[in-house]
C-alpha cells in the first residue's frame, strides 16, 4: 500500500537526502495545462507529488490554494475528471509517489468505498481528508486500507503526546506535520518545526514525517530535514506561481521548473 | 459512516482539520462543566431576565386566524433583546468563553442576526469581537451590518463562493484554524461540528420550555402542531426540544423553497440534499453527485444555507419531525399578512413558518391549536421586502 513511499524514503536516505513534494490541484488551471504542469514537476525533480481534488469549501486552504480549485471546478475538473488525469500521468511515471488531498465530502460523493477503489485504480498511493481528525477517522481510514491507499493524517502544532502517538500508528505512508497553525499559505512562513516532537514521532513508530504549510523557500526545506524530518511540501508557493501566469503556459513551466529545482537542491543534507 | 462523537442516530460528528479537534473537545468539556455548576445557570438565567428580556410571551393572534378553525400562537422571540432568538444562545456561548479564558469572539451571519447577537455578547463582555458576512448578505441586510458596527465589532465581508452564510462559515473556521488559541468561535446555528449541535440547542431549549408552560396556562393542553423556520435549524430546535417527547405534538421544519422546489433556486436541505459532510458534520447537504457544495437560494438570508443541523437530519429519518418548504412568494405573503392584521413584522425567516401554519389553518377541517416560532422580527428585512414589492430580483 505505501510501498512506492518506502521506496522512495529508502533510497532518499541513500542518498542523503531529504523529499521535496511540491503539491498543486488537479485541474489547475485547466485540464490540459495541469496535466503538462503536473510533467514539469516530475521532470524538474519532484520526488512525490501532492494532488489536490477541488473543492467548493476548502476550509483548511487560504486564498491561493482556494483560487486554484475555483479555476478548476471552472474548467470542468469532476473528480472522475481529475482521476482520469492522474491515471494518465501514472503511466508515465509508475515509480513516484502520489498522494491525493481531499475533503471529506468528495471522498463521501459516489459512495467511499467507490472513492478508494476508484483512486488506486488511478494510481494514487495515499488520501489525506484535510477535514477529518483522527477522532472521527474510523470509517476513512478502514476504506483507504481496504482499497490499498495509505491514509495519511495531520500532526498539528497542539498535538499533545496521546495525539501524536495515535497519529504515528494510524498513518501510512507518511505523516504530515503542521508547519505551523492556520491554514495553507505561503504568506506565513513556517516556524522551525520541534525536533523533539518529530522525534516523539518516530520512536512512537510513525512513518516518514514530512512538512508543509508556509513552506517558501530553500531555507524552509533545510530547516525542516534540520530539525528530522524526512522531507518538506510546497503547496501555496507552487500554486500562487500558476497563479501568476494564467495565459502563459510557457513561462509558468519554465518558472515551476526552476522553482523545484531550487527547493530540491536544498534537501542535500547531513 | 461510523459517528464517533456527538452522533444523532448515523448523522453528527466532528469532521474538522486535525488542529480544532482538540479545541472543539476543550469546549465539550467546558460545556459538560458548566452544565453541571449550578452558578453558570444562575448567571445565565439573570442575563436572559433582566438583560436580553425573557419570557418571551406566547400570543394568541386575534385576526389573521378568522374564518379558521385554528388558533395560533406566537412564541415572541421578536421580542428579545437583539430582535431575534439568536441571543439566547450568544450570551450562554459568551459565557462559555470567558470561562474558558477566551478574549476575542468571532461568528459567521446570514441575516445578521446572530452577528448583532454577538456583537451585543462582545460589548457586554467586553471582548474582541470580529464578525464574517458574506457580502451578499451585508448588502441586502445592512441596517444589521451597522448595527454590529455601533456596538463595535469588527464586520469582514466575505467574497468567496456565494458570498453568503455558508462563505462566512467557512472563512470563521479559517480563522479559527489560527486563533483558537485566545478564540471563541461562536457558531450561530444548530449545525456544525460536535459539541455546536448540543450546545446550541441546549441554550435554546429555552424557547420550548417556556411555550410548553405557557401553552398549557392559555389551552390547558397541549398545541396540535409546533412550527419553526430551518435554515441551519437553531430556533427549530429551540422550540422542538421539549416537545419531541411527546408524540401528540406534530414538529414541522419549514424550510426556503425559494423560486420553488421544481426549480434550483432553493435552500431545502433536508427536502432536496443527501447525506454529506459540510461545517464539521455528516448531514443533510445540498450537493451535485461529486460532492460539491450548491449554492442555495432564498429570499431570507439566515435560511440561505445548503446544510442543516444532524439533529434535524435525525428527526426527519426517524420521522419524528416533517420538513416542508415554503417559497420565498409565500414568506413573502405571510410577512404582509401578519404586518398588516396582527401589527406585527415578523423576519423574513419567520414568515416561511408562519406561512406553512396559514395554509394548516385554512385547511383545517376540526379545532387546531398551533404555535409557530416567531424566532425574529423584521425591520432588518424593510429593504429586502420593499425591492420584491417593487418586482425587483429577489437578491
Amino acid at each position: 500500500m505505501s510501498l512506492r513511499y518506502e521506496r522512495m524514503f529508502a533510497l532518499l536516505r541513500e542518498h542523503r537526502e531529504g523529499a521535496f513534494i511540491p503539491f498543486v490541484t488537479l485541474g489547475d488551471p485547466n485540464m490540459t495545462e495541469s496535466e503538462a504542469i503536473i510533467e514539469t514537476l516530475l521532470d524538474s525533480g519532484a520526488d512525490a507529488l501532492e494532488l489536490g481534488l477541488p473543492f467548493s469549501d476548502p476550509v483548511a486552504d487560504g486564498p491561493v490554494i482556494q483560487a486554484a480549485a475555483n479555476r478548476a471546478l471552472k474548467s470542468g475538473a469532476t473528480t472522475g475528471a481529475c482521476f482520469e488525469l492522474m491515471a494518465r500521468v501514472r503511466k508515465n511515471y509508475p515509480g513516484v509517489p502520489f498522494g491525493l488531498l481531499v475533503y471529506a465530502n468528495l471522498a463521501l460523493g459516489r459512495g467511499m468505498e467507490n472513492f478508494y477503489a476508484r483512486a488506486a485504480e488511478c494510481g494514487a498511493d495515499s488520501v489525506l481528508a484535510a477535514d477529518v481528525p483522527v477522532v472521527s477517522a474510523k470509517s476513512f481510514a478502514g476504506e483507504a486500507e481496504r482499497a490499498g491507499i495509505a491514509p495519511v493524517f495531520i500532526v498539528p502544532p497542539n498535538a499533545d503526546e496521546a495525539k501524536l502517538r495515535e497519529i504515528a500508528g494510524l498513518s501510512k505512508g507518511y505523516v504530515y506535520f503542521l508547519g505551523r497553525e492556520g491554514v495553507t499559505g505561503a504568506d506565513r512562513e513556517m516556524n522551525a518545526p520541534l525536533a523533539s516532537k518529530i522525534a516523539f514521532l518516530k520512536d512512537a513508530g510513525s512513518p516518514p514525517v514530512v512538512v508543509g504549510f508556509g513552506i517558501s523557500r530553500p531555507e524552509h526545506v533545510k530547516a525542516c530535514l534540520n530539525a528530522g524530518a524526512d522531507g518538506a511540501i510546497a503547496g501555496s508557493a507552487t500554486v500562487a506561481i500558476i497563479a501568476a501566469n494564467l495565459g502563459d503556459a510557457k513561462k509558468t513551466r519554465a518558472l515551476l521548473r526552476e522553482f523545484v529545482g531550487t527547493m530540491k537542491a536544498a534537501t542535500n543534507y547531513r | 459512516m461510523e459517528i464517533t462523537k456527538g452522533a444523532f442516530g448515523e448523522f453528527g460528528g466532528m469532521f474538522v482539520p486535525e488542529i480544532l479537534a482538540p479545541t472543539l473537545l476543550e469546549l465539550e468539556r467546558a460545556f459538560e462543566e458548566a452544565q453541571a455548576d449550578p452558578a453558570f445557570g444562575a448567571e445565565l438565567d439573570g442575563l436572559l431576565r433582566e438583560y436580553a428580556g425573557r419570557e418571551t410571551p406566547l400570543y394568541r393572534c386575534r385576526n389573521i386566524t378568522s374564518g379558521t378553525k385554528a388558533r395560533i400562537y406566537l412564541k415572541r422571540e421578536d421580542l428579545l433583546h437583539g430582535g431575534a432568538h439568536k441571543t439566547n444562545q450568544v450570551l450562554g456561548q459568551a459565557l462559555l468563553a470567558r470561562r474558558m479564558g477566551k478574549t476575542r469572539l468571532i461568528a459567521e451571519t446570514g441575516a445578521g442576526q446572530h452577528g448583532v447577537a454577538t456583537a451585543i455578547a462582545g460589548a457586554l463582555f467586553k471582548m474582541e469581537t470580529r464578525v464574517y458576512m458574506g457580502s451578499k448578505d451585508m448588502e441586502r441586510q445592512a441596517p444589521n451590518v451597522f448595527r454590529m458596527r455601533l456596538m463595535g465589532a469588527e464586520v469582514v465581508p466575505v467574497e468567496t463562493g456565494s458570498r453568503g452564510l455558508k462563505d462566512a462559515i467557512n472563512e470563521a473556521l479559517r480563522d479559527w484554524a489560527g486563533s483558537y488559541e485566545r478564540t471563541h468561535y461562536l457558531l450561530g446555528t444548530a449545525a456544525g461540528a460536535h459539541p455546536f449541535p448540543t450546545i446550541v440547542r441546549e441554550f435554546q431549549r429555552v424557547i420550548g420550555r417556556e411555550a410548553k408552560r405557557q401553552i398549557a396556562e392559555a389551552e390547558g393542553r397541549l398545541p396540535d402542531a409546533v412550527f419553526a423556520c430551518v435554515g441551519g435549524g437553531s430556533n427549530a430546535i429551540g422550540i422542538f426540544a421539549d416537545f419531541i417527547d411527546e408524540p401528540s405534538v406534530e414538529l414541522v421544519g419549514v424550510e426556503p423553497a425559494g423560486h420553488g422546489l421544481h426549480t434550483e433556486k432553493h435552500g431545502a436541505t433536508i427536502e432536496k440534499g443527501r447525506p454529506g459532510i459540510l461545517h464539521g458534520s455528516y448531514s443533510y447537504v445540498l450537493q451535485d453527485e461529486d460532492g460539491q457544495i450548491r449554492e442555495s437560494h432564498s429570499i431570507s438570508a439566515g435560511l440561505d444555507y445548503p446544510g442543516v443541523g444532524a439533529q434535524h437530519s435525525y428527526l426527519h429519518s426517524i420521522g419524528r419531525a416533517k420538513y416542508v418548504g415554503a417559497t420565498d412568494k409565500e414568506a413573502l405573503g405571510a410577512f404582509a399578512l401578519l404586518s398588516r392584521e396582527e401589527g406585527i413584522i415578523p423576519a423574513l425567516e419567520s414568515s416561511h413558518a408562519l406561512a406553512e401554519a396559514m395554509k394548516r389553518a385554512r385547511a383545517a377541517k376540526e379545532e387546531q391549536v398551533y404555535i409557530v416560532n416567531l424566532s425574529g422580527r423584521g425591520d432588518k428585512d424593510m429593504e429586502q421586502v420593499m425591492r420584491s414589492a417593487q418586482g425587483g430580483e429577489s437578491r
